[in-house]
């Protein structure tokens, strides 16, 4: 058997000690009548042969190529040095840590994370990581009604479907009232004070905004921020962390909480999970924020050293009056992003926003001189895009089967996002992206016209 | 020493990595977007080499305990030996590399494994109906609560109260509480189990308004909760279901059920059971199982096989609670587990559940003299040993865990469930010279303990950092490392 150690003879020896007969002496707590005699399982394979099943499911996929799939999670390079730090058992093989001195590596390696996070957010501080983009969202929007104990929470409608539903589903017991800032026609969300706008009133908790949003256009993010003050709520920014060596930071822009996905940095897409979500806040606020926080602090001799902090605020705890029910996070993941900050640096993190930026606009452009094919949005992007397709939605439909045939990955029509975006197909473009893709990619899209 | 961090030797235009040279001439964002838009000041991130980065992670990591260096007892976490073709089977390109937006017929084999993956957990539970969706155990345990309130709602009923024993994990009446419900805690028996007369009394008072009860079995002090299937015919006789906190599956793989027991609902914690690295905190998985009754609740979207073997997704559930995170879950740690469940098979996956509790009832006889165990019987997983003897001259659980450190070893869980605990749980994977070693640390630190408390208190003192100050760390925050000028 994989894995057990044990020897007969260790298993005899074992037995005496503990003054039972037999392995199955040890479950008779268990009352007769539950007591199973085997799982209808097939039987354990060895290790080739679970590489050979694996690697035909792994194979039976089809990864990689011309692939400009995103809406969240997206193709990056990623430097060789992330995958070497991941595979350090010492950090793999650890759990959270609770005994900070048999810990210091990974409660430096967070302090590290929650620095770099807060500083690429413009925010004072953050913590160290939550399951992902979505449920960063959530937490956010748990925080700003605890703060400021008001119920109604408003979200842009440049937040993905998704993520709304996420918020719907988490939130549906929770006594709140969910609105949604609307988008206007050039794709950004309307800018408040303009005809059509919402006004906020003393009852908004937070009011969130995304940008890049879920369109691919950059939100002018300040007014936003204004407009949330100025009714007494707290203003949530969803930030795409590789964009901001560019996009001015939600901090900077007066946002109180910047929250978002974090797959983008050092995480490979592997079907959407694990990536990890981040959250960052102001300083006075730091009691109310979820999940895991480490602290710098000193021994009795004066030494340097990390801590997991504000651990009252924690379930393990304060129970049902903890500020989140998160025990495990994402640790791994959020680890990875760190040292892939780190290995890109403020000059690369820059280089890097530009490159999408570049790569992005450069496809659009061939897409959009085709004909039939263009913009669905009005308003400046940044690295992905809608493509309006000609025939409507069935012609939308056609042109992504077409292009799935010819081994060209896009985003399925948005029909998700209402009967005006039926037409879009989501192109994302990255760093990653070669010219030769992007020829794929025309070539597929002249052949489904034709 | 204590930790350098990456600031401490960041300088000004070093670079660890570089993009490959532009394929079209690169664009500035700066000449296309309104100025309010930019970013004025880059962010303060590191400027290192690469060689900095490796080496300073490698010595961050040699700052830790794991599992690959140390026995790791750590109670209820299941610190069992992770397999490396886990880890190299979830790196195969064709699972790391394909996107969740990917069309069904690019994602065959990504399907597969969670169809298969979903089979294998209801065999194991009994339970035939399973969502991978929840990120992590507490993010199970709230979305089976949210589909108990559907259940509810669908009959036209609401119900407030969820049951709790004493002995829960904190994340069950955390989660509880996130679902708009109010915990309401049982006593246990002076047996360590749920006290039959108490949940009666409780059933009594409010058994209308009781939406379910969460148990952890085997409980948190490694005991089986015999008396499972009354709790479950009482509750359902109220209306009210069972739920199954599932962190100490371990014990029973192959040799009972909670489909078998009458329970309603249960979470899994791949990261546990299943040898998911536990990655310094996560990332987890945390799987539920349902009732056939309650699988039209579950979260969308879900995986379907067609008549012809084909696989696809689907979100046409029109009673489903919703979604709780985005996509589909944290496929990463499923193949993780598939791969283990495929190498053990039936009769392997029993084996553990024999060895974790043959090691757990190792250490229990062999630790019973040097320190108190309230509960000393057969146990399961785990057990609890409290810090009675050693009280007496004044050494308390965390100067225990503190002295273990000394030896090389990761503590177990400490103060929990009850007062000055030390939770146990050896896993399956440790072998016999493994836990003798531990037999021999824990004596030597209750003759420490008699011969020389102070010595105890100050532990531990072989570690890069002594004990630290956590109150300074909550009255003067230090949450980011200070900017440089």
């Amino acid at each position: 058997m994989p894995y057990v150690p044990h020897t007969p003879e260790d298993v005899r020896e074992m037995l005496e000690v503990v003054g039972a007969e037999s392995l199955d002496a040890l479950f008779e707590d268990i009352p007769e009548g539950l007591r199973l005699d085997a799982l209808d399982l097939d039987s354990g394979l060895s290790e080739e042969d679970t590489l050979r099943v694996m690697g035909d499911l792994a194979a039976a996929n089809h990864a990689g190529g011309a692939d400009f799939l995103g809406g969240g999670i997206e193709h990056h390079l990623i430097p060789r040095v992330v995958d070497e730090v991941q595979g350090r058992s010492e950090f793999w093989t650890a759990y959270t840590p609770y005994q900070p001195e048999a810990s210091q590596g990974t409660l430096a390696a967070f302090f590290e994370f929650q620095t770099m996070i807060a500083r690429l957010c413009g925010m004072d501080v953050a913590q160290s990581s939550l399951y992902d983009g979505a449920g960063a969202v959530v937490e956010a929007v748990v925080f700003a009604v605890k703060v400021t104990d008001r119920s109604t929470v408003w979200l842009g409608g440049g937040l993905s479907p998704e993520t709304r539903r996420v918020v719907a589903t988490v939130t549906a017991h929770m006594d709140l009232t969910v609105r949604t800032w609307p988008l206007g026609p050039d794709g950004r969300s309307l800018a408040p004070g303009t005809d059509g706008a919402p006004t906020l009133d003393d009852s908004a908790a937070c009011l969130v905004v995304a940008s890049p949003n879920d369109l691919g256009v950059i939100e002018d993010l300040a007014p936003f921020a204004e407009a949330a003050h100025a009714a007494g709520a707290m203003a949530v920014a969803v930030a795409h962390p590789l964009t901001l060596g560019v996009l001015a930071p939600p901090g900077d822009c007066g946002f109180d909480v910047a929250v978002g996905d974090g797959q983008t940095l050092g995480v490979p897409p592997q079907f959407g999970g694990p990536g990890f979500g981040f959250f960052a806040c102001r300083e006075d606020q730091v009691r109310s924020m979820p999940g895991r926080i480490v602290g710098e602090t000193i021994d009795g001799e004066g030494r340097r050293g990390f801590v997991l902090t504000f651990q009252t605020r924690e379930q393990h705890i304060r129970r049902e009056k903890a500020t989140s029910n998160i025990c495990t996070n994402n640790a791994l993941m959020a680890l990875r992003g760190a040292v892939h900050m780190a290995a890109l640096g403020p000059e690369g993190l820059a280089e890097t926003g530009r490159r999408m930026y570049t790569m992005g606009h450069e496809t659009a452009d061939r897409v959009f001189a085709l004909d039939g094919y263009g913009p669905a949005c009005s308003a400046p992007f940044f690295h992905e895009f809608l493509v309006r397709c000609p025939g409507g939605a069935d012609g939308a439909q056609a042109v992504h089967d077409a292009l799935t045939s010819a081994g060209v990955r896009v985003g399925a029509p948005l029909a998700d996002r209402g009967a005006g975006f039926a037409d879009c197909l989501r192109i994302c473009a990255t760093e990653a992206t070669r010219v030769a893709d992007i020829d794929t990619l025309v070539a597929g899209l002249e052949e489904a016209q034709a | 020493m204590s930790a350098r961090l990456l600031f401490d030797v960041s300088r000004p235009g070093r670079r660890a990595w570089h993009l490959p040279a532009p394929e079209v001439a690169d664009r500035d964002p700066a000449a296309d977007l309104d100025a309010d838009l930019l970013r004025k000041t880059p962010p303060g991130l590191p400027e290192v080499s690469e060689l900095d980065l490796v080496r300073h992670y490698t010595r961050l990591s040699r700052l830790n305990i794991a599992i690959t260096t140390s026995f790791y007892p750590l109670g209820s976490c299941t610190m069992k030996y992770n397999p490396v073709i886990n880890e190299q089977v979830a790196s195969l390109p064709g699972f790391a590399d394909l996107h969740p937006g990917a069309d069904a017929s690019d994602a065959q084999g990504t399907l597969e494994v969670w169809w298969r993956l979903e089979r294998i957990l209801a065999e194991v539970s009994g339970l035939p109906a399973i969502s991978l969706q929840p990120s992590a155990g507490a993010q199970g345990e709230f979305t089976a609560l949210l589909v108990a309130q559907a259940h509810f709602e669908a009959q036209g009923e609401e119900r407030h109260i969820v049951l709790i024993p004493d002995t829960a994990h904190g994340t069950n009446p955390a989660s509880v509480a996130m679902a708009g419900l109010t915990p309401r805690v049982v006593a246990s028996g002076d047996d360590g189990l749920v006290d039959l007369a108490a949940l009666e009394a409780a059933l009594d008072e409010v058994g209308d308004d009781v939406a379910a009860m969460m148990i952890t079995n085997p409980n948190t002090l490694g005991l089986f909760e015999t008396d499972i299937t009354a709790i479950a015919d009482r509750l359902h006789a109220c209306g009210a279901l069972l739920y199954i906190d599932g962190a100490n599956l371990n014990a029973i793989l192959g040799r009972t059920r909670p489909g078998d027991w009458g329970a309603d609902m249960m979470h899994f914690n791949l990261h546990k059971t299943f040898s998911t690295p536990h990655g310094g905190g996560g990332p987890g998985s945390g799987p539920i199982g349902v009732t056939e009754e309650l699988a039209v609740f579950l979260p969308v979207p879900r995986v379907v096989r067609g008549e012809d073997g084909r696989f696809s997704v689907t979100s046409d559930a029109p009673e489903s609670i919703g979604r709780v995170r985005s996509n589909f879950g944290n496929f990463g740690m499923w193949v993780r587990a598939l791969t283990y469940a495929l190498r053990h098979g039936a009769e392997g996956l029993r084996r553990i559940a024999d060895h974790a509790v043959l090691n757990a009832n190792y250490l229990r006889a062999r630790l019973s003299d040097a320190y108190y165990v309230p509960h000393n019987r057969t146990c399961m997983h785990e057990f609890v040993a409290t810090s009675r003897h050693q009280r007496e001259h004044g050494v308390k659980a965390g100067d225990i865990a503190k002295c273990l450190i000394d030896h090389g070893i990761h503590p177990p869980t400490i103060s929990f469930p009850i007062p000055e605990a030390l939770m146990i749980e050896p896993t399956e994977t440790e072998s016999k010279e493994t836990l003798d070693e531990f037999v021999e640390a824990m004596e030597a630190i209750a003759a420490l303990a008699a011969s020389d408390p102070d010595a105890c208190r100050a532990a531990p003192t072989t570690t890069p950092v002594g004990r630290l100050d956590e109150v300074r760390a909550v009255r003067s925050p230090c949450l980011c490392a200070p900017i440089s000028e």
